[in-house]
C-alpha cells in the first residue's frame, strides 16, 4: 500500500468520524437523559439530509452559492430536528411507565412510519447536492488532493459541537438542570426543575444533532431509502463501543470506527460493513459496559 | 389445554380454507411459517427480551436449504428442512454464547447488528450467494414423493400444520417446566434466580437456542414454499415484522403467535393490494396502538376472558 492511499483513507476516516460523532452524540444524549434508545434517530439523520438537499435545490437551482448551501444546512437541521424531535417526545409521553424495551419498540414503530413518510415526500431516487463541496475547493495534503469541506468543515463541526455541548452541560444553568434530572429526577423536581420541559429540550437537542449530521453528510453522500437503518446501527455501534451516555467516549469511538471503516474501504472493500460491528463486538466482549463507562454494579 | 384445542381449531380451519380456496394455500403456509418464527420471538419475550435480528435465523436456514439443494440435487425436502433447522440451531447456540450475557437494549441491538452483518455479507458475495437476486431452489421430492406444485404444497401444508401442533405442545410443556419458569423469572427478577443457584445466563441461552431453531424451521419451510431465497429475508424490517407479530399475538400462550401471524399475513395481503406505499406506516401505527391499548396482545385478551 502506498502512502497516498493511506493518507486518503485517514482523511476519509476523520471526516466520516466527524459526521458519525455528531449523529451518535444525539443518540447517546437522549439515552443518557431519558434512558430511551431512540431507533428513530436514523430517520432524523435521513430526514435532515433530505431536507437540506431539497432546500438547497429549491434555493439554488443550478447557480449555487456558498451562502445558500450553508443556509440550507441550517434550515434543514432546524426544521427536521425541532419538528421530529418534538413529535417523538410527545409520542413517548404516553409510554412513560412502560419498560425501556417497549419504549424502544415505540421508537422503532415511529421509525417505520418515518420510513414511509420519507418515501412519500422524497420518493426513491437518490438526492445529492454537492455544490458546497465544489465551491469550497480542494487543498493538497501530504501529496493528496482533498476537499476543504471534508477536511475542515466536518471534523471542525464535530470538535466545535463537542466543546459547546461540554460547556453547555457543565457551565450553563439549563445544562446543569439536565444533568440534575439525569442523576436524580425526583430530587431535581423537588428543587423546582421542570422535568417535562427538560425532557422536551433533550429531545430537541438530540433531534438537532441527528438532523445536523444528516445535513452535513448530504453534500458528500447521496440520500437513498434505507440509509436510516444503516446509520442507526452504525451510531449504535459507536455509542455501545464508547459506553451509553458517554460524550468524550463517543468522540474517540467515532474516530476509531471511522478510521478503521475507511481503511477497510481502501484495503478490503468486502469488509466495510462488518468492521464497525467487529470493533463493537470485540470491545463488548472484554468490556460489556463499553470502553469509557465507569464500572457499575452488574445488573445480574 | 384450552390453548391447544384453540390451536387445533385454528389449524383445522386454515387447512380447510386452503382446500376450499386453493389460491390461499401459499399465503396460509407462509403465514403459518411466520407464526413459527414469531413463536421463537415469543420465547424470548417471556424472558422480557426483544431481539431485533431474529430474521437472520430465518434467512440462514433458508440459504442453507438453497445451498444444500444445489449441492445435492435429488435430496428430499424433509431432509432439507431438518438440515436448515440444524444449521440455524447451531448458529443460534454459538451466537447465543455471546449475546446471552446482555439484556434489553444491548441484547436487541446486538442481534440487530449481527443480522445486519449477515445481510451485508450475503449481499456482497454475489458470486456465491447470488447477491440481492437471491438463489432459486428447484422443487425437491418430499418424503419420497415426486410431486407437482399443487401436491407439493399440500404436503408442505400438512407438514407445517403437524410441526406447529408438535411445537406448540412442546413449547407449552417447556413453559410449564422448571426451565421455562426460570426463563420467565429473568423478566421478573433475575437476581433472585441467581440467589437460588440457577445460572440466568444458561437459562437464557437455552431460550435463545430454542428461539433460533424455531426461526430456522420457519425459514426452511419458507424457502421451500417460495422456491427462492433473497437477502431481504434477513433484513431488519423482517425482524421488526416478527416482533410485531408476537406483540400482536401476545405471549400468554403459543397460540398467540400463530393467530398473530395469520392476522398479520392477511392484513398485509390486503394492505399491499389497497395501499402499497403506506405499508410500514400502517405497521408502525398499529404497533403503537397495540402497545397502548392491548399490551397482552390477542392471546393475553383471550386469557383474560378465560377462553384459553
Amino acid at each position: 500500500m502506498n502512502s497516498g492511499i493511506l493518507t486518503l483513507a485517514l482523511l476519509d476516516g476523520v471526516s466520516y468520524a466527524g459526521m458519525l460523532f455528531i449523529v451518535s452524540l444525539g443518540l447517546t444524549f437522549i439515552f443518557g437523559v431519558t434512558n430511551i434508545l431512540n431507533v428513530a434517530h436514523g430517520s432524523l439523520y435521513a430526514c435532515g439530509g433530505y431536507a437540506t438537499a431539497s432546500i438547497g435545490l429549491w434555493l439554488m437551482g443550478n447557480d449555487g452559492g456558498i451562502i445558500n448551501s450553508i443556509f440550507s444546512i441550517i434550515a434543514g437541521t432546524l426544521l427536521v430536528g425541532v419538528i421530529v424531535g418534538l413529535i417523538l417526545e410527545y409520542l413517548l409521553r404516553f409510554f412513560e411507565k412502560k419498560p425501556p424495551i417497549l419504549q424502544l419498540i415505540i421508537t422503532f414503530a415511529f421509525f417505520m412510519i418515518l420510513e414511509d413518510v420519507q418515501r412519500l415526500i422524497w420518493g426513491t431516487s437518490p438526492y445529492f447536492v454537492s455544490t458546497i463541496v465544489g465551491e469550497m475547493g480542494n487543498v493538497e495534503v501530504l501529496g493528496v488532493f482533498y476537499t476543504n469541506y471534508q477536511l475542515i468543515v466536518l471534523p471542525g463541526a464535530a470538535v466545535i459541537i463537542y466543546f459547546i455541548l461540554n460547556w453547555f452541560l457543565k457551565h450553563s444553568l439549563l445544562g446543569k438542570k439536565i444533568v440534575a434530572v439525569t442523576h436524580n429526577k425526583e430530587v431535581a423536581v423537588g428543587m423546582g426543575v421542570d422535568a417535562k420541559k427538560i425532557k422536551k429540550i433533550t429531545f430537541i437537542i438530540g433531534g438537532l444533532l441527528g438532523a445536523f449530521g444528516g445535513a452535513l453528510a448530504s453534500p458528500t453522500t447521496s440520500m437513498v431509502p434505507g440509509i436510516s437503518a444503516d446509520i442507526i446501527v452504525l451510531s449504535f455501534a459507536v455509542v455501545a463501543t464508547a459506553g451509553l451516555g458517554q460524550v468524550t467516549g463517543a468522540l474517540i469511538a467515532a474516530l476509531i470506527i471511522g478510521i478503521f471503516r475507511s481503511l477497510s474501504i481502501y484495503l478490503y472493500p468486502e469488509l466495510e460493513v462488518v468492521i464497525p460491528y467487529v470493533i463493537m463486538g470485540t470491545v463488548l466482549l472484554f468490556k460489556p459496559q463499553g470502553l469509557f463507562t465507569v464500572e457499575k454494579a452488574r445488573r445480574i | 389445554m384450552k390453548g391447544i384445542i384453540a390451536t387445533i381449531i385454528l389449524l383445522t380451519g386454515s387447512v380447510v380454507t386452503a382446500f376450499l380456496l386453493p389460491h390461499l394455500k401459499t399465503p396460509i403456509i407462509l403465514a403459518l411459517s411466520y407464526g413459527l418464527a414469531a413463536l421463537g420471538i415469543s420465547v424470548l419475550m417471556r424472558a422480557g427480551q426483544v431481539s431485533f435480528g431474529h430474521a437472520m435465523y430465518v434467512c440462514l436456514a433458508a440459504y442453507s436449504v438453497a445451498f444444500i439443494a444445489k449441492a445435492y440435487p435429488g435430496i428430499d425436502g424433509l431432509v432439507l428442512i431438518v438440515c436448515g433447522v440444524a444449521i440455524s440451531t447451531i448458529a443460534g447456540a454459538i451466537i447465543g454464547i455471546f449475546v446471552s450475557k446482555y439484556r434489553e437494549i444491548f441484547f436487541g441491538m446486538l442481534n440487530l447488528a449481527i443480522s445486519m452483518v449477515l445481510f451485508a455479507v450475503i449481499g456482497k458475495y454475489y458470486n456465491i450467494t447470488g447477491g440481492s437476486d437471491g438463489m432459486m431452489i428447484s422443487r425437491p421430492s418430499f418424503i419420497g414423493f415426486e410431486l407437482e406444485r399443487d401436491g407439493f404444497e399440500t404436503l408442505l401444508l400438512i407438514t407445517t400444520t403437524v410441526s406447529i401442533l408438535l411445537v406448540t405442545y412442546f413449547i407449552e410443556r417447556f413453559f410449564n417446566s422448571p426451565a421455562g419458569k426460570f426463563l420467565c423469572a429473568i423478566k421478573t427478577n433475575e437476581t433472585r434466580l441467581e440467589y437460588i443457584g440457577v445460572s440466568a445466563r444458561f437459562v437464557f441461552w437455552k431460550g435463545y437456542v430454542i428461539s433460533s431453531s424455531l426461526c430456522g424451521l420457519a425459514g426452511a419451510i419458507f424457502a421451500l414454499v417460495q422456491g427462492l431465497v433473497t437477502p431481504e429475508m434477513g433484513y431488519w424490517l423482517k425482524s421488526g415484522e416478527l416482533v410485531f407479530i408476537s406483540l400482536l399475538g401476545g405471549v400468554a400462550h403459543s397460540f398467540g403467535a400463530i393467530i398473530g401471524a395469520m392476522a398479520f399475513e392477511f392484513l398485509k395481503m390486503y394492505a399491499a393490494i389497497l395501499m402499497t406505499d403506506y405499508w410500514h406506516m400502517i405497521l408502525g401505527s398499529t404497533l403503537i396502538l397495540i402497545i397502548y391499548f392491548a399490551p397482552g396482545g390477542i392471546s393475553g385478551w383471550l386469557k383474560n376472558k378465560k377462553y384459553i
